[in-house]
């Protein structure tokens, strides 16, 4: 193999699955889209079944638009008509006398009212249906985000964001597409089609026929290329997927690749992945570009037949001219909106895929709902039990084995042990983000599934492993903890978390904004306000998952002298690698394979020699 | 736009025959009603059948020319988007691999992938329609204009009084449309922003109990988004009406002008049907036009986005270098009297992040800094070939900000950083980058085998070499592990290993490179203590000749180093060995008893 060779092979290995999403040309929203290579709806009857749901919550502007459409598709039509009596009586007058520039007149101010009603009918149209289409949508998104509110953390654990984003993005205006504008011109051109075809026949039964002739070989040539160019552009928006998924890593990891000196490298696959995309581009491009010019010469010579046909029978069986104007005119419009129906029919089909997305999720089980007579603690003190707790994320495999433990308000108690011990799924069991299997846990005697969801929650705040703010102020995001503390109360939670003096740093002070991601502050600093985001909050229950490992040891320190006073009527649970932060704990938990191996104070610990010991020598060869 | 030319230049053919090919089209559309005419004018009026036939055949035949101009100019615009947007690409995704560090701070990380995917996909469209529709739709209404005119001069200035008006109207719709779809736009990004957040945060907001809060919030967004889209479209919407309207106006004027004039015998029925058939056409090209036009408006800010990366002038490069040959070779660091601010963030406009927020500096680890304030001021020391050096102090204090002016990540505001005797600005960035093996704090795995990410060090290295530097970063014992060993395959960002084992791959990484100078930016937080040791200790015995510099929160992870470097602020405290330094510094004392519990400590 060459280097080309091999390097197109990992390529392949790497982005091979990956394909953007329909319709965007890719962009962010497609790098999750392993799942939407098969664009094809499954059900369509029963989706399109709960889209009428929002759609017919809008009954009384519904049947407005549908008398505009009527009236509209109606005026069109007979206005178009209009035209042979107006040549036959008026202009050209068939008995042969001189016309009657009067009666012209009058019929041109009857077809011009005809015109008037129906382009104001379609304006009415088309705001009432944007408005049903938006206002559609802006219940259904206010559904899915509220549903997914409702969800499960671990429903989190099995879909990744950027899936979930692109329901939000890609399928929604789809869906947002098909309702505000595709379902109504596939409506109107049904309707144009039918009138146009019945005039038509009233007009003249050989021309119709001869017009209808070109329309099966028209729509063979419109699905076969439909078909290649589908092909095509399958293959086209996976060449285009692995690109953007080149690109948004490489870019991810820029500093990495300079670091490494892999610019050269890095352009080298590029460019593979960029001429690939080339060839796929130009094939799908042209075969999709294909369909205009020839469904333009199919109506050419449909209006060439016509002309021609039309002609003949003026001369053989005296067709009158102004029928074969008016058919002249049938026969270009004849051929739009077919082509506009199987054009709109595969967004039809995509936008129902994503509803079905939509509704997917919409359908996803939700946390389960409390008891009837679920408990509402007043106050909480936390007083924690867990008693022969398991937990498995899926039931064949455990990943805590039999953990039991108390711990009594004002008392901290430590998890130790290596990554994937099982620390963090001890803690997120506590605010019920997954539910024990086997065992239970009591805070305050009462098991903690038989509290208000909400209410446990209220008690128990966390510090996150990984931290998180959202965009706004610092303030704001400080009294997330809880909305009704006062700017004083917010000051005095980031003083206790040490964050206060590097926040008065800041240009802005506490009103600086941050980015929600908080890529404008360093890992440490973002720790500290989550810290102080938990000290604000007056939850009984206290949990720091590694919550200063970004942190410098000093600062550490200040830490923990300011949470003191705090920690004094709380249970705290900390989770920490370095073990510094642990040993002042009334209880450390040595955890290893999900089981609790060793526990006991610090110094019960090291006298016991045993897994404890071992980790503190690391650090204990420093005396 | 003169940039642009070499990506024009070698589709040039195709640039210019594609638009050429699109007017046969226009030639057929306008020829075909006219020939139509002379049917009902000539044929039907002297009931010559063989006439009929004969234009019929011609109207065919014109139909014929028609397609294959259609498929060619549509071929040929493919050619020549396709190709003239892929070298583009190919080209910014190079000029991307130039910037430095400092340039990738200024554009965001997502405002370049967007740049390089939505925006060339954007200006690939508007290549193409242009191509499609540059002579087509002027064509179309010259060519209708000119028939028009040459079958009645007096019916085609009711045109020339429409034209102008339907110009008009089309206009100022677009003028009003365009800033509220900007407006939409906006209102688009915030709710897309606001449910990014939630997802990401969804376990902050579950266990604060924020759910009615983040609905709050995301309903005022969604109501925003409906209000601003029914704005614009509502707008947009009235072009359709607007249209229709001028063209009924239009065809009710003609037909009463012709009317009177075939009833006065100065015109035939024929040339009305035609006529009505160009004013159809004309108008409709019109609209075409105008959609075109609003479609390059919006390609325009893609096209503006784009070239902003093509013109940027990268923060620092190696063009000025004396001594591009040299190689580091030895490995000794030496910093004269340097002061270092990162570079203000305002060098690009980006108007899609622009969000009223006060602009913080781009690094991350430059905390509480006004724009361009002095993160390290007057820093001098040495380093000899071989040493370990320690960084320690505290969050922010600058430690990072020293180590990124080694590999020349960023270049100094004063003073000289010296490797080898010789200022990094006269090395070329590639054999600097070579020298100086750097694991950064925040740092990538890449999606490949394990073992395709390991030689991102070397990539000729011997499997043998994959293993023996793996085992120095006490990596190839949960390499080993895994099923498919080292042909394991990482996942974007490495998500599925867990954050000890993704530091000890980047370390392994790093080593491969076999640098005389290695930098490690905290780069074994996440790994256990006893770990870490064993890791010391490989760079101990197998990296002996290698200059490394280690930052550690951790006194235990640079205790035994030659020395360490203590620094406060953007200030060197002291340099000393542990044992000096416990002696003599309060900042070292204080860091060692906040890790070392004070009465276990029996100095």
């Amino acid at each position: 193999m060459t280097r080309t060779e091999k390097l197109a092979a990992s390529l392949e290995k790497r982005y091979g699955k990956r394909v953007a999403a329909a319709g965007s040309g890719g962009g962010p929203g497609g790098r999750n889209a392993r799942d939407r290579q098969g664009g094809k709806p499954k059900n369509v009857r029963h989706t399109i079944g709960r889209l009428m749901v929002y759609v017919l919550q809008e009954k009384a502007r519904l049947a407005g638009a549908l008398v505009c459409v009527l009236i509209s598709t109606f005026s069109m039509l007979a206005a178009s008509y209009m035209l042979r009596p107006i040549i036959n009586t008026y202009i050209v007058p068939l008995d042969g006398t001189r016309g009657d520039p009067a009666g012209l007149f009058r019929a041109l101010l009857v077809m011009l009212s005809v015109y008037m009603a129906g382009i104001v009918s379609t304006y009415l149209q088309s705001r009432l249906l944007m408005r049903i289409g938006q206002n559609s949508l802006q219940r259904m998104r206010e559904d899915l985000f509220s549903h997914m509110q409702e969800l499960p953390v671990r429903f989190y654990d099995g879909n990744t964001r950027g899936d979930l984003m692109s329901r939000f993005t890609n399928d929604i205006d789809n869906v947002g597409n098909m309702l505000s504008s595709t379902l109504i011109s596939v409506f109107t051109a049904g309707l144009t089609l039918a009138g146009t075809l019945a005039l038509m026949l009233y007009t003249n039964v050989i021309l119709t026929f001869v017009t209808i002739l070109v329309i099966p070989l028209m729509l063979k040539a419109v699905t076969k290329i439909a078909q290649t160019s589908g092909k095509y552009y399958s293959l086209q928006q996976s060449a285009l997927g692995a690109l953007n998924g080149y690109v948004e890593e490489s870019i991810t990891g820029q500093k990495v690749i300079k670091v490494f000196n892999h610019e050269e490298i890095t352009k080298e696959e590029f460019n593979i992945l960029n001429e690939k995309l080339k060839t796929n581009q130009i094939k799908a491009q042209f075969f999709g570009g294909i369909m205009g010019p020839v469904m333009n010469c199919s109506t050419q010579v449909t209006y060439t037949l016509t002309a021609v046909v039309g002609g003949i029978l003026c001369v053989l069986r005296g067709f009158d001219i102004g029928g074969l104007t008016v058919f002249l005119n049938y026969s270009r419009q004849f051929g739009r909106p077919i082509n506009e129906i199987a054009m709109t029919m595969t967004s039809v089909f995509s936008a129902l895929a994503g509803a079905e997305r939509v509704f997917a999720v919409m359908d996803a089980e939700p946390e389960t709902p409390d008891d009837a007579d679920a408990y509402v603690p007043q106050p909480m003190r936390g007083d924690v039990v867990m008693e022969h707790v398991s937990f498995g994320y899926n039931e064949d495999h455990m990943v805590l084995k039999d953990i039991s433990l108390y711990a009594h308000p004002g008392q901290k108690i430590a998890f130790v042990g290596s990554t994937g011990a099982g620390k963090t799924t001890v803690m997120n069991l506590l605010p019920r983000f997954y539910d024990v299997q086997q065992g239970t846990i009591t805070i305050d005697g009462v098991e903690i599934r038989h509290y208000q969801r909400d209410e446990l929650r209220k008690n128990i705040a966390m510090v996150l492993q990984e931290s998180h703010l959202f965009t706004g102020t610092i303030m704001e995001n400080i009294r997330y903890g809880r909305l009704d503390a006062t700017d004083e109360e917010v000051i005095e939670a980031a003083k206790t978390a040490s964050a206060d003096a590097f926040i008065r740093h800041l240009p802005m002070g506490y009103q600086t904004v941050i980015d929600g991601d908080g890529s404008n502050l360093s890992q440490g600093q973002r720790q500290l306000l989550n810290i102080a985001r938990a000290s604000v909050s007056r939850a009984p229950v206290l949990i720091l998952d590694e919550a200063t490992s970004s942190v410098d040891t000093r600062t550490e320190q200040l830490i923990n002298e300011g949470m003191h006073h705090l920690m004094d009527s709380r249970t705290t649970f900390v989770i920490a690698h370095r073990l510094s932060t642990v040993r002042d704990a009334n209880a450390i938990m040595v955890l290893e394979h999900g089981e609790i191996i060793e526990r006991g104070t610090h110094e019960d610990l090291l006298k016991m020699q045993g897994r404890y010991y071992e980790l503190y020598t690391g650090k204990a060869e420093l005396d | 736009m003169k940039k642009y030319t070499p990506y024009i230049k070698p589709y040039l053919f195709f640039f210019i025959v594609g638009p050429i090919m699109m007017l046969t089209e226009v030639f057929g559309e306008v020829w075909i009603p006219r020939l139509m005419s002379m049917i009902i004018n000539n044929g039907v009026a002297n009931h010559d059948i063989a006439y009929i036939l004969r234009i019929g055949l011609l109207m065919l035949g014109a139909c014929l020319i028609m397609i294959c101009g259609g498929v060619l100019g549509g071929y040929f615009s493919v050619r020549s988007a396709v190709g003239f947007t892929g070298d583009l690409r190919r080209d910014l995704f190079a000029k991307v691999q130039t910037f430095s560090f400092a340039d990738l701070d200024d554009f965001s990380t997502g405002s370049l992938v967007t740049r390089l995917t939505n925006d060339l996909q954007q200006i690939q469209m508007m290549v193409m329609m242009t191509l499609r529709m540059a002579l087509r739709s002027p064509g179309m209404l010259v060519g209708g204009l000119i028939m028009a005119m040459a079958l009645n001069r007096e019916l085609a200035m009711i045109l020339l009084i429409v034209i102008p008006l339907l110009a008009f109207s089309i206009f100022l719709i677009m003028k009003t449309a365009y800033p509220r779809f900007s407006r939409m736009q906006t209102a688009l990004d915030a709710l897309n922003n606001g449910i990014q957040e939630t997802l990401t945060n969804v376990r902050v907001v579950k266990s604060f109990v924020r759910e009615e809060h983040e609905e709050e919030k995301f309903t005022k967004l969604n109501g925003d988004l409906k209000q601003r889209t029914l704005d614009a479209m509502n707008t947009v919407i009235l072009t359709m009406p607007v249209m229709t309207f001028f063209m009924n106006i239009t065809a009710v004027a003609v037909v009463w002008f012709g009317g009177n004039r075939i009833i006065a015998g100065r015109m035939q029925v024929g040339d009305l049907t035609a006529f009505i058939t160009y004013v159809t056409q004309i108008l409709m090209s019109l609209m075409m036009l105008s959609m075109v036009i609003l479609g390059s408006a919006r390609s325009m800010a893609s096209f503006k986005r784009v070239s902003e990366v093509m013109d940027f002038v990268p923060d620092l490069d190696d063009v000025d270098a004396k001594q591009k040959d040299r190689k580091v070779e030895w490995g000794s660091i030496e910093f004269q009297d340097v002061s270092f601010a990162y570079p203000a963030a305002d060098r690009i406009q980006d108007d899609e992040t622009t969000s009223g927020a006060a602009p913080l500096p781009g690094a991350g680890f430059a905390p509480g800094s006004a724009v361009n304030r002095n993160v390290l001021e007057h820093i001098s020391f040495k380093i000899e070939p071989g040493e370990t050096v320690g960084i320690l102090g505290a969050t922010g204090c600058g430690k990072t900000s020293l180590v990124q002016l080694i590999p020349r990540l960023y270049d100094v505001t004063a003073g000289r950083v010296l490797v080898d005797g010789v200022d990094v600005r006269d090395y070329s960035l590639y054999h600097l980058r070579e020298g100086v093996g750097m694991v950064l704090q925040y740092n990538t795995l890449f999606s490949g085998t394990i073992s395709e990410n390991l030689r991102w060090g070397n990539e000729d290295a011997s499997d043998e070499d994959v293993v023996r530097y793996a085992e120095y970063a006490q990596a190839d014992s949960f390499v080993s592990a895994f099923k498919e060993g080292y042909d394991k395959m990482i996942e974007q960002g490495g998500t599925n290993v867990s954050g000890g084992q993704k530091q000890r791959l980047c370390i392994a990484r790093a080593l491969l490179k076999r640098p005389k100078i290695l930098i490690l930016d905290d780069s074994t937080s996440a790994v256990d203590t006893a770990t870490e040791r064993r890791i010391n200790e490989a760079f101990a015995t197998e990296l002996k000749e290698t200059t490394k510099l280690i930052i550690a929160q951790r006194i235990g992870s640079v205790k035994d180093a030659d020395r360490i470097i203590v620094m406060d602020d953007g200030h060197i405290v002291d340099i000393g060995n542990h044992e000096e330094l416990i002696r003599r510094c309060s900042e070292y004392q204080e860091i060692y008893y906040s890790q070392v519990e004070r009465n276990e400590v029996a100095v």
